[in-house]
């Protein structure tokens, strides 16, 4: 599909990156949209230099919801009719954090839920109008079930993955496809006390999934793809026993 | 998480973060703990200079951005935690070549100006921080600095060749080379001696683009220092086209037992007889004559789970003949399975206050983990000293505090430099504990050495 253009969403996060390294090594334009600017420039001069294709910087707060109509006009004209969209902004916060302070749960709802539905809804007339497209939406395993641990943001990534149910079937009827990756652990940025955690996937590796399950048009997809059998195990445990478990 | 440098003989257990973007470098500096800081980049030293047992660890491989090359010029912007092989990947076909590269392309731009590598193209580029305009870095307080030479000397001359001690590099700026295309005409000689090796060496420093020796390190007696000579040039003919060599890996650790005496000679032996008494010319793309042993990912375990230990030394041009010869005899008279040794000439001293070049020669030796071997290499040191020359750091795994400072003359300057951007002392590693780099009394009651055997 070259000579498409991807904007990419949430574009500082080490996912989104490494998405857009995939989609700007096989020729596509990329619009960078975020709150860094400074760190999204760097990224749009690495794609320019390393694949030599045309990249943008937009800026985008999920939390700006009043602008959200003007940022998918401005969206649609960058675009020239090849649109796709790679959604991966999100903010995650401890759960502990939230039970000292609960007016912390609005951030992450508002975040991970209302800002990626707000966006989206804006953004599917354009889609539907092109009558072509892919959108890929990072969810997470999160939602599948709500655990002691983060159920906050598990409940925002539920409702996510709702809403990309319904948006999906809307879609379709115009030929545009929305795929939903379920990423496991991917090893991103952190800070102190990186664990040793062996179920990882490298960003890379993560976006050359996605990029190969969009390409298909894929509906729900786990990545690695054994995560689907670790969260179908996760999901049948009986709630009475569940709630006793620390998982 | 664990740690370990190349050789796995140094073993650090670290807290490590591995920021994203640069302003994630702040806040990391903000929280460096009692126990220092330091930063590793691919992990390509051998031994224990990004290594910071039971202290932190900052991992640059996430800040990979390349932002701004400059065609006319071949000036390039890139963040530190580039390697030389996504540069080479990227620059080669349109005819720019980095103009110092180390023998594996693996490495981080951070890493070839922090150790100011040397390529095989010395004597008439000089070292990486040759070729450094300027930098960005983090100073351990947290403050963003840009230095180069002209403004910040003292800075400058600290941070190349500086191991990481002056704060975190996040960007730096360098010229690359043109070249007429990505082939080289190689051209391969049977030296049959050590004089015979130096003489060769000497005569074409100055004419080749590139020049290598790997000597077979058992030989000896009249064959001592024995080994084939590699001249290297740009073919002007050839295509730009570059094509990512397939790679094959080594899978899990070799036992111990399978290079011996007898193995790494009949290996040494082939290698020799590879090249027809008459010599050879071939043709050969560039990164495959530059990097040769990535041709095999991993290849360090092929030395078993215990390690190996790399030794590097130079020795200045006067003392070459004498000095390479006593080492080369304790090198193969201990029979210790030293794989092929590297023998090559380097030009004159670099930016640095802690660059490892002088005009000399410089030779490299590997040896597996066995009894005995650190006081081989002991050996090899005192013999180095004796001579004139100096230990390279990035190598390094038995120098003393006195015989570090008395190889490296600068070493006031550069403490003097430290003082003054790490007064509380945030930047460490157990390199420079071990060797008091920071002064008397750079120690830490609670921290062992790391080097020791892997955890289990
Ligand atoms: C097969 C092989 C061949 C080699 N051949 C050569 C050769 O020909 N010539 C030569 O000179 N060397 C050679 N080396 C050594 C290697 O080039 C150096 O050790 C180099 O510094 C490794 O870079 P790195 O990115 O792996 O850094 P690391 O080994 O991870 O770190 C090296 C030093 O750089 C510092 N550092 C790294 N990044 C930063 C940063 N962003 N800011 C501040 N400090 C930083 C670390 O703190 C540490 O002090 C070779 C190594 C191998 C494995």
């Amino acid at each position: 599909m070259a000579g498409d253009c991807w904007l990419i969403l949430g574009a500082s996060s080490s996912i989104a990156r490494a998405f857009a390294r995939a989609v700007a090594e096989r020729g596509d334009r990329v619009l960078l949209a975020g709150r860094d600017q400074d760190d999204l420039a760097r990224t749009a001069a690495d794609l320019g230099i390393r694949y030599g294709v045309e990249c943008e910087i937009l800026e985008f707060d999920a939390l700006a919801f009043d602008r959200h109509a003007d940022f998918a006009a401005l969206v649609e004209a960058r675009a020239f009719g090849s649109l796709n969209v790679f959604l991966a902004f999100g903010t995650m916060v401890d759960q502990s954090q939230i039970d000292r302070s609960p007016s912390l749960a609005r951030l992450v709802l508002d975040t991970n839920l209302g800002g990626a539905i707000s966006i989206l809804s804006h953004l599917a007339p354009v889609m539907e109008a092109q009558g072509k497209g892919r959108i890929v939406v990072i969810g997470s395993v999160a939602g599948d079930r709500g655990r002691r641990a983060n159920h906050v943001y598990g409940a925002a990534k539920a409702g996510l993955h709702a809403y990309c149910q319904g948006l999906r079937a809307r879609l379709f009827r115009s030929g545009v496809t929305l795929t939903t990756i379920k990423p496991g652990f991917v090893d991103t940025s952190m800070t102190w006390g990186l664990p040793g955690l062996f179920l990882v996937a490298s960003p890379a590796a993560c976006a050359r999934a996605c990029l190969r399950h969009a390409d298909r048009g894929a509906g729900v997809r786990y990545v690695p793809a054994f995560w689907w059998g670790i969260m179908t195990t996760i999901r049948l445990i009986p709630e009475p026993l569940f709630k006793r478990l620390s998982i | 998480m664990t740690l370990t440098g190349w050789g796995r003989t140094a073993w650090a257990g670290v807290t490590a973060a591995r920021p994203e973007r640069i302003r994630d470098v702040y806040e990391i500096l903000g929280d460096v703990g009692d126990d220092g800081l330091i930063v590793h980049g691919a992990g390509r030293s051998y031994g224990d200079v990004a290594l910071n047992r039971d202290g932190r660890v900052l991992l640059s491989e996430r800040l990979d951005r390349i932002l701004a090359f400059d065609e006319a010029t071949g000036e390039i912007v890139c963040e530190a935690g580039v390697t030389f092989a996504e540069l080479i990947e990227t620059f080669l076909p349109r005819g720019f070549l980095v103009p110092v590269a180390p023998g594996t392309s693996f490495a981080t731009v951070g890493g070839a100006v922090a150790n100011d590598v040397h390529g095989k193209n010395h004597d008439r580029v000089g070292s990486f921080g040759d070729h450094v305009r300027w930098f960005e870095m983090a100073l351990p307080d947290g403050q963003l600095i840009r230095v180069d030479p002209d403004t910040q000397p003292g800075l400058f001359a600290a941070t190349v060749g500086g191991l990481g001690l002056t704060g975190v590099l996040l960007t730096v700026c360098f010229r690359m080379v043109t070249v007429p295309s990505a082939r080289m005409e190689v051209e391969e000689s049977r030296i049959p001696d050590l004089d015979a090796f130096l003489d060769a060496l000497v005569a074409v420093r100055e004419t080749a683009d590139y020049s290598v020796g790997w000597i077979d390190a058992l030989a000896s007696g009249a064959s001592l220092g024995r080994g084939i000579l590699q001249t290297a040039f740009f073919k002007t003919d050839a295509p730009a086209t570059f094509r990512p060599r397939r790679r094959i890996s080594v899978p899990a650790d070799l036992p111990g037992w399978v290079l011996n005496p007898v193995t790494v000679s009949t290996f040494n032996r082939f290698y020799f007889r590879r090249v027809p008494e008459e010599g050879r010319t071939g043709e050969r793309a560039a990164d495959a004559f530059l990097f040769p042993l990535d041709a095999v990912g991993r290849w360090n375990r092929i030395y078993g789970r215990r390690g190996f230990y790399q030794f590097q030394c130079v020795i200045p041009d006067d003392a070459a003949g004498d000095g390479i010869r006593k080492l080369l005899e304790i090198a193969s008279s201990a029979r210790a399975g030293s794989f092929l040794a590297v023998l090559k000439t380097l030009g004159g001293e670099g930016r640095g206050f802690l660059s490892f070049p002088m005009r000399g020669v410089t030779l490299a030796l590997d040896f597996p983990a066995r009894r005995g071997v650190r006081e081989l290499l002991h050996r090899l040191t005192d013999i180095t000293m004796l001579h004139g020359g100096r230990v390279y750091l990035a190598k390094d795994a038995v120098l003393t505090p006195e015989q570090f400072s008395e190889m490296y003359p600068r070493l006031d300057d550069f403490r003097a430099v430290l003082r003054d951007v790490d007064p509380d002392g945030r930047m460490r590693s157990d390199l420079s504990r071990r060797l008091h780099i920071r002064g008397e009394g750079e120690w830490r009651a609670t921290a062992g050495s790391s080097w020791a055997h892997p955890p289990a």
